[in-house]
Formats: structure tokens, C-alpha cells, sequence
């Protein structure tokens, strides 16, 4: 299989406290990856050591590798705003900036030197086509962001992401915000994503990664405690404390 | 505006699809089993007998789709229906399978030996199971209730076609022990044509509750 993200023996200390105790795992290529576990468990440290957020973060020391296509993204020489443009990240609640839909999507682009209009009215349309956004807003492309619905606005966070054509996706629990038909909308466009993009999901919402994913990975206390198919993970977990988790016997 | 589900839509169409192709396999299994007892034809009976395997695969198959969809899908309302009732009707597609399985035996063992008495009844009851199964998959898939409640109510001719039989081979059997052997042998087949009747009428009330979400009273 030809992985995109390998994590080798993994380890992070948020001062004396380890919150990644060994993680080794594989993201395999235009695959759906979900993380699940409970509360403090290591799952959003884990997905933010892929675009390294973490260094953003004080008293931070890690351990290991996380390799992006065979390369060390923890190697001394990396660049990392180069790696953020590869790995592009959703959070929890959509943080549109203060500005029109339009400019919002073209502001990674004119960041990076695009100032062609026309080239940006293309990336603005294919990325919001792309986030299928595009028949909702395409005339109101000029009006506040701020006005869109919050799923509106979660997916207008996608195309933002996706003008500056990113490798990878994380969605740091993308829908836990969101109304039900909006969180339907956004798991569809995951499905959608998929062929072109490799995607991480941390999802406090079982069902949502047993829905959205091809591989689930369980954390516990830092520790990865399985990792399969997503078919197998929710239909025979070999791991006893997976199978308490996600039948809501935990504890 | 974006459709949500489209792949779990796809799913359950597949479900769907599988069930009626399993459906048409199984149909066509009953259908050469009673031809090979009826034209005496032992290849084709064997042919029957190994098709099993195929069957009971695709058995293993959708039953593990529908686990994997339960699993993942958390299938609520018709969805749940649709996937509960093909848990079911896969089985009674399957039982259907190995009833021909069953007939297709016998024709091999009463290879080259002369019938005790020409075929007349067992025929006619194949045609009226298979139509009965012909029809419960039609109503699936159509969703015709009406259908449906035909194929629950033709059950009892079939039944009382199988009484008579009984009756009759009975006769046979009394009049000449020397026929017992074979007679028993027709009255399995009789009784197996009778089961495949029995597992259409549970297909149609399936698709009953699959339409309705109402149980059908059981005789």
C-alpha cells in the first residue's frame, strides 16, 4: 500500500506529562482516517503533530517521526508554512475571516502570489465546487462571510483549504458544531474529498467515524490502542477496551 | 444544494441488487431440480447440487454487508427495515437453495429406476412454488404489498397439493411395500416444493413490513 503519512514511535511531552505514548501508524494514500477516543486521549495532539500545530504550543518536546510522503516533517530543515499548505486543517467551529466569501478563498492564493483575477475567479469557484458550496452562494460571492450558516461556513472553511490545494486534510472534529443535516453534508463531502485528498477526522462522534471513514484508529491515554479497517473496528475490535468504547461500556 | 447519503443510498441499493440476483439464482435452481427429477436428467441434477455452494455464499455475503451497514450506518426507519428484512429473506432464500439441493438428490438416486407413477402432481406444485417465489421477489422488487398478499393467500393450495399427495403415495404404499422406498422419497420432494411455498409467503410478508412497518398475523 503506498502511505502518505507514517507515524514511527511517536512521542509528546506537554511538559512532564507524555499525551503520545509510541504512536506508530499508517495513513494510506485517498483514504478516510478517524480518530476516536475519549476526552484527553491523544487524538487531537496526534492529528496536529501531521502540520505541526503543536509547536505553536509552549513546553512542547516530541519524539519519533511523523514522515509526509517518506520525508521527516520533524526534520530541523523543513519549512514549515510550506507543510501547512500540504496539510490543511478544519477545527471545531468554523472560523471564517471577517471578510466576503470571495476574499476569504483568495486569500491563501494572493498569500502565495496569485493576483491574476482571473485565475482567482477560477480558484474561487473550483474551490468552492469543490466544498459544494458553489449553487448556494455563487451570487452572493461578494457578501460577508460572516452571514452563511454555520455549515455554510464550515464547508466555506473547507474551500479555503482547498484553494491553496492541499495533500492532506485534518478536520479537527468538523461537525461537532453543526446541526444534523449540516454534519450529513459535510461527512458527504468527505466521501466526496476522497479520491483526491488524503483525510484525517478527529470525531468524538463514533457513529460519524464509523460512517465517514475507511480505517479508525482508538486512542486511549496517549496510546494507540487499535487500529484497522473500519469495517472490522466496528463489527469485531480485537482489543477489549475498543469494544467497550464504542459500545458505550467505558469506564 | 448537496444530497447527504449518496454512498449509503448506493449501499442499499447493492443490498438491494444482491438480494435479487441471489433470488433469481435460487428460482433457477428449483426450477432445474424439478426439471432433472421430471426429464430424469442426472447432470443437470448435479450441477444443481454444486450450485449450493454459490448460494450459500452469497448468503454469507449479504449477511455481512447488512452487519457491516448496521455497524456503520446506524440505519433508522425504512433503512432499518430494509436491512432487517434482508437479514431475513437471505435466509429463506438460502433454505430455497438447499431444498433444490434436496430434490436434485433424489433424481440422482432414482436414476434408472422406473417411476412408480407418472409425475403429474409434483410439477404442477414446482410451478406454483416457483411462481409463488417468482412473484414474492417481484413484489420486493417493486414494493407491491398487493402482490404480496397474493402470494401469502396461494399459499394454501399448495399445502393442500401436498396433503393430497401425501394421501395418494400413501395409497401406493399400502397397495405394494415394494414401492415404499420411492414413494417416501416423492413425498420429500412434495414436501420440499411445500417449504419453498412456505419461504415465498415469508419473503412477501417481509416485504409487507418492509412497505408498511406492519407485522402480518401469522396463520
Amino acid at each position: 500500500m503506498d502511505y502518505k503519512i507514517q507515524a514511527n514511535k511517536l512521542r509528546l511531552y506537554y511538559g512532564e506529562t507524555q499525551a503520545l505514548k509510541d504512536v506508530t501508524l499508517n495513513v494510506g494514500k485517498n483514504s478516510v482516517l478517524a480518530l476516536i477516543g475519549p476526552s484527553g486521549c491523544g487524538k487531537s495532539t496526534f492529528v496536529k503533530t501531521i502540520n505541526r500545530m503543536n509547536d505553536l504550543i509552549d513546553n512542547v518536546r516530541i519524539e519519533g517521526e511523523v514522515l509526509l510522503e517518506g520525508e521527516n516533517i520533524y526534520h530541523p530543515e523543513t519549512d514549515v508554512v510550506a507543510l501547512r499548505k500540504r496539510v490543511g486543517m478544519v477545527f471545531q467551529r468554523p472560523n471564517p475571516f471577517p471578510m466576503s466569501i470571495y476574499d476569504n478563498i483568495a486569500y491563501g492564493p494572493r498569500i502565495h502570489g496569485i493576483n491574476n483575477k482571473a485565475e482567482l475567479d477560477a480558484i474561487v469557484e473550483k474551490s468552492l465546487v469543490g466544498s459544494a458550496l458553489w449553487t448556494e452562494v455563487k451570487d452572493r460571492l461578494r457578501t460577508s462571510a460572516m452571514g452563511l450558516s454555520g455549515g455554510q461556513q464550515q464547508r466555506l472553511c473547507i474551500a479555503r483549504l482547498l484553494a491553496v490545494e492541499p495533500e492532506v486534510l485534518l478536520m479537527d472534529e468538523p461537525c461537532s458544531a453543526l446541526d444534523p443535516i449540516s454534519t450529513m453534508k459535510i461527512e458527504e463531502l468527505i466521501t466526496e474529498l476522497k479520491p483526491s485528498y488524503t483525510i484525517v477526522v478527529v470525531t468524538h462522534n463514533m457513529q460519524q467515524a464509523a460512517r465517514v471513514s475507511d480505517y479508525t484508529a482508538f486512542f486511549l491515554n496517549g496510546e494507540l490502542v487499535e487500529y484497522d479497517n473500519t469495517d472490522a473496528i466496528f463489527t469485531r475490535p480485537q482489543d477489549k477496551r475498543t469494544e467497550d468504547y464504542i459500545t458505550g461500556r467505558f469506564g | 444544494m448537496i444530497s447527504t447519503r449518496q454512498s449509503y443510498d448506493q449501499d442499499l441499493a447493492t443490498l438491494r441488487e444482491d438480494l435479487l440476483h441471489m433470488g433469481v439464482v435460487v428460482t433457477n435452481a428449483i426450477d432445474k431440480a424439478v426439471e432433472s427429477l421430471a426429464k430424469r436428467n442426472v447432470s443437470l441434477a448435479k450441477q444443481i447440487m454444486d450450485g449450493d455452494d454459490v448460494i450459500d455464499d452469497m448468503q454469507v455475503d449479504i449477511e455481512d454487508k447488512c452487519m457491516v451497514l448496521i455497524a456503520r450506518q446506524q440505519p433508522m426507519a425504512r433503512d432499518l427495515r430494509i436491512i432487517g428484512t434482508g437479514l431475513k429473506i437471505t435466509t429463506d432464500l438460502e433454505r430455497v437453495g438447499d431444498h433444490a439441493f434436496d430434490i436434485a438428490k433424489i433424481a440422482v438416486d432414482l436414476n434408472g429406476k422406473e417411476l412408480i407413477k407418472p409425475l403429474v402432481d409434483i410439477p404442477r406444485m414446482a410451478k406454483m412454488s416457483q411462481t409463488m417465489l417468482k412473484d414474492a421477489l417481484e413484489a420486493y422488487i417493486n414494493l407491491d404489498i398487493v402482490l404480496a398478499e397474493q402470494v401469502c393467500a396461494a399459499d394454501d393450495e399448495v399445502d393442500q397439493l401436498n396433503q393430497q399427495l401425501f394421501r395418494e403415495l400413501l395409497t401406493y404404499m399400502m397397495e405394494d411395500h415394494r414401492t415404499i422406498s420411492q414413494a417416501t422419497q416423492l413425498i420429500l420432494v412434495a414436501r420440499s416444493l411445500e417449504r419453498v411455498a412456505d419461504h415465498a409467503t415469508n419473503i412477501a410478508e417481509w416485504v409487507i413490513y418492509l412497505v408498511t412497518g406492519q407485522r402480518m398475523r401469522k396463520k
